[in-house]
C-alpha cells in the first residue's frame, strides 16, 4: 500500500526530501516506517523511541497500524527562539 | 472557550484618560471592551528569552497594554543577534538584552510595569519567579529550559505559550495541563544530543521569529481576555518557504510523566542531565575528546609541523570565509573518508567546535588516532589570530 510521508526540519535533511510517495507493507507501523527510513540514512536510529508520529494531521500512539492512503508526518523537535 | 484559570478579572484597576485613548481600538471590539482592556492592565505575563521570539513578544504585549511583562534572559547583545531580535537596536550591542528590552517597552507603553530576571532560569529558581505570573510565554532556544519550563507550568497549573523556530520552519502550541496535552505529551524524549542544531549552529531566516512571536502573542492576549479558541491541543507549524500553515491534533499522553495520570515526576529535575547537553546546546562529547586551542594550532603551522587543517562546515559557510582547510562537509565524512590519511596528524575545525568534535569522535572510532578538534573553530581563529578575517 502507499502512503504520504512528511518530513520536517532535521528529518527532512537527514532524507534529503521532505515529502514523498511511500510504499510500505499492508498492516505496515509507523515503527516500520522509520526502520525504512533508518535504511536511507542511518541517522534516523538515533530517533528510535523519541519521535512521536502525525498520521492524518492528528498525533498517534507510538507504533501505529497505517492504512492506504495516510499522510504521514515526522515532526523532530527544534529548539530555536 | 477556555479561559486562563489565573487571570484576575477582580483585580480592580481602571483605565486613564491617556489609556483610553490608546486602546481606542481595541475598546471598541466588543471582544476586548473597557473590559477586556482593563483585563490587560492587570495581567502579569512572564517572557522566557529576550531573544528572536521575546523581541515580537515583547512589543505587541506592552503596545496592547498588558499591564506587568516580566523577562528572563542573562545574555548580553550581539551583533549577530540584530538579524532578527528586533527589540535591540545596534546601539545596543554589548549591553544586557535586559537592559534593552526594558527601554524599548517603556518607550512603546510607559504604563507597562517591567520586571526583569538577570539570570539563568534553573530548577532552583524557577518556580519563584514563574509563580506571580498569569502565563508563561516560551522563548528560550535550548531544550533543557523548554522542558525545565514545560515542566515548571504544570507543576504551577500555569498556561505556557510556546513557540520555536529552526532555519525557515516554525512550531506553535499553547500547552496547558488543566485542558490539554503539555510540551511532553509531545515530545517525551529530547532529542539525542548535538542533533538537532540551535540558530547559531543552523540559521534561522531573520523574519521567522516575528511570525511565530507574533502568534505566540496572539495566543497570550487571548488566553489573558479568555476569547476564541487557544491551540490548547493543537500543533501549529509553520514552512516560510512553502508560505504554509499546517495544524495538527494534539492528544495528552495518559503516560506523561509529569501531566499524566500516574505521573512520576513531582518536582523540578536537572534538565541538563535529562537532555544530554549543556545549556548552550554544545555537544557534551566536546568536553571528552582532544582538542588544540587556535594559538597553539597558529605557532605549530608557523613551525611548518605537517598538520592536515580539516574544515567540515558547508561550501556555502566555507565561501564566506575560509583558513585554507580541506572541504569536507560533516555530513559527508563517512563516505569521503578514505580522502583522508589517517597516519597524519589532523586537526578538524568548523565554526565554533561543536560539529568538529563530532567529526573527531566519528574519525577515532575509525581508528585515526592523531586527530584534534580546534576549540571554538574558525570563530575563534578570526578572534584571536586573525582578527582581519570576517565572522558570522
Amino acid at each position: 500500500m502507499k502512503v504520504t510521508l512528511l518530513l520536517f526540519s532535521v528529518a527532512k535533511d537527514l532524507a534529503g526530501f521532505d515529502t514523498k510517495e511511500l510504499e510500505v507493507p499492508d498492516h505496515a507501523t509507523t515503527d516500520d516506517v522509520l526502520e525504512m527510513l533508518s535504511k536511507l540514512n542511518s541517522g534516523f536510529l538515533a530517533w528510535k523511541g523519541r519521535l512521536r508520529f502525525a498520521v492524518n494531521q492528528e498525533y498517534v500512539p507510538p507504533n501505529f497500524e497505517l492504512h492506504p492512503g495516510d499522510e504521514v508526518a515526522i515532526i523532530p523537535p527544534v529548539s530555536g527562539g | 472557550m477556555i479561559r486562563c484559570a489565573d487571570t484576575p478579572v477582580e483585580r480592580d484597576v481602571q483605565l486613564t484618560r491617556e489609556e483610553m485613548r490608546r486602546y481606542g481600538r481595541h475598546l471598541i471590539m466588543p471582544e476586548v471592551g473597557l473590559k477586556g482592556q482593563q483585563k490587560l492592565k492587570s495581567s502579569k505575563v512572564l517572557l522566557i528569552g529576550a531573544g528572536g521570539l521575546g523581541s515580537p513578544l515583547a512589543l505587541y504585549l506592552a503596545a496592547a497594554g498588558v499591564g506587568t511583562i516580566g523577562i528572563v534572559d542573562f545574555d548580553v547583545v550581539d551583533a549577530s543577534n540584530l538579524q532578527r531580535q528586533i527589540i535591540h537596536s545596534t546601539a545596543d550591542v554589548g549591553r544586557p538584552k535586559l537592559a534593552s528590552a526594558a527601554e524599548r517597552i517603556q518607550s512603546i507603553n510607559p504604563n507597562v510595569e517591567v520586571r526583569t530576571f538577570e539570570t539563568l532560569l534553573s530548577s532552583e529558581n524557577a518556580l519563584d519567579i514563574l509563580r506571580e505570573f498569569d502565563v508563561i510565554v516560551d522563548g528560550t532556544d535550548n531544550f533543557p529550559t523548554r522542558y525545565l519550563v514545560n515542566d515548571a507550568c504544570v507543576l504551577l497549573g500555569k498556561p505556557n505559550v510556546y513557540g520555536s523556530i529552526f532555519r525557515f520552519e516554525g512550531q506553535a502550541s499553547v500547552f496547558y495541563s488543566r485542558e490539554g496535552p503539555c510540551y511532553r505529551c509531545l515530545y517525551p524524549e529530547p532529542p539525542p544530543p548535538g542533533l538537532v542544531p540551535s540558530c547559531a549552529e543552523g540559521g534561522v531566516l531573520g523574519v521567522l521569529p516575528g511570525i511565530v512571536g507574533t502568534i505566540q502573542a496572539t495566543e497570550t492576549i487571548k488566553l489573558l481576555l479568555g476569547i476564541g479558541e487557544p491551540l490548547i491541543g493543537w500543533l501549529l507549524l509553520f514552512d516560510a518557504l512553502k508560505m504554509n500553515f499546517r495544524q495538527l491534533k494534539l492528544r495528552k499522553d495518559p503516560q506523561c510523566p509529569i501531566c499524566g495520570e500516574h505521573r512520576t515526576i513531582h518536582t523540578l529535575i536537572d534538565y541538563e542531565a535529562f537532555c544530554g547537553t549543556t545549556v548552550r546546546e554544545m555537544g557534551s562529547e566536546e568536553k571528552t575528546i582532544p582538542q588544540i586551542g587556535v594559538l597553539n594550532l597558529k605557532e605549530r603551522l608557523e613551525r611548518k609541523e605537517d598538520i592536515l587543517l580539516l574544515d567540515v562546515r558547508e561550501p556555502h559557510e566555507y565561501e564566506i570565509v575560509n583558513i585554507g582547510g580541506y572541504l569536507i562537509p560533516l555530513a559527508e565524512l563517512p563516505q569521503r573518508v578514505n580522502e583522508l590519511d589517517s597516519a597524519r596528524e589532523i586537526v578538524v575545525h568548523c565554526h565554533h567546535g561543536s560539529r568538529s568534535a563530532r567529526a573527531v569522535q566519528f574519525l577515532r572510532e575509525l581508528g585515526f588516532k592523531k586527530v584534534v578538534n580546534l576549540s571554538g573553530g574558525i570563530d575563534a581563529w578570526a578572534e584571536e589570530v586573525d582578527q582581519s578575517l570576517p565572522r558570522y
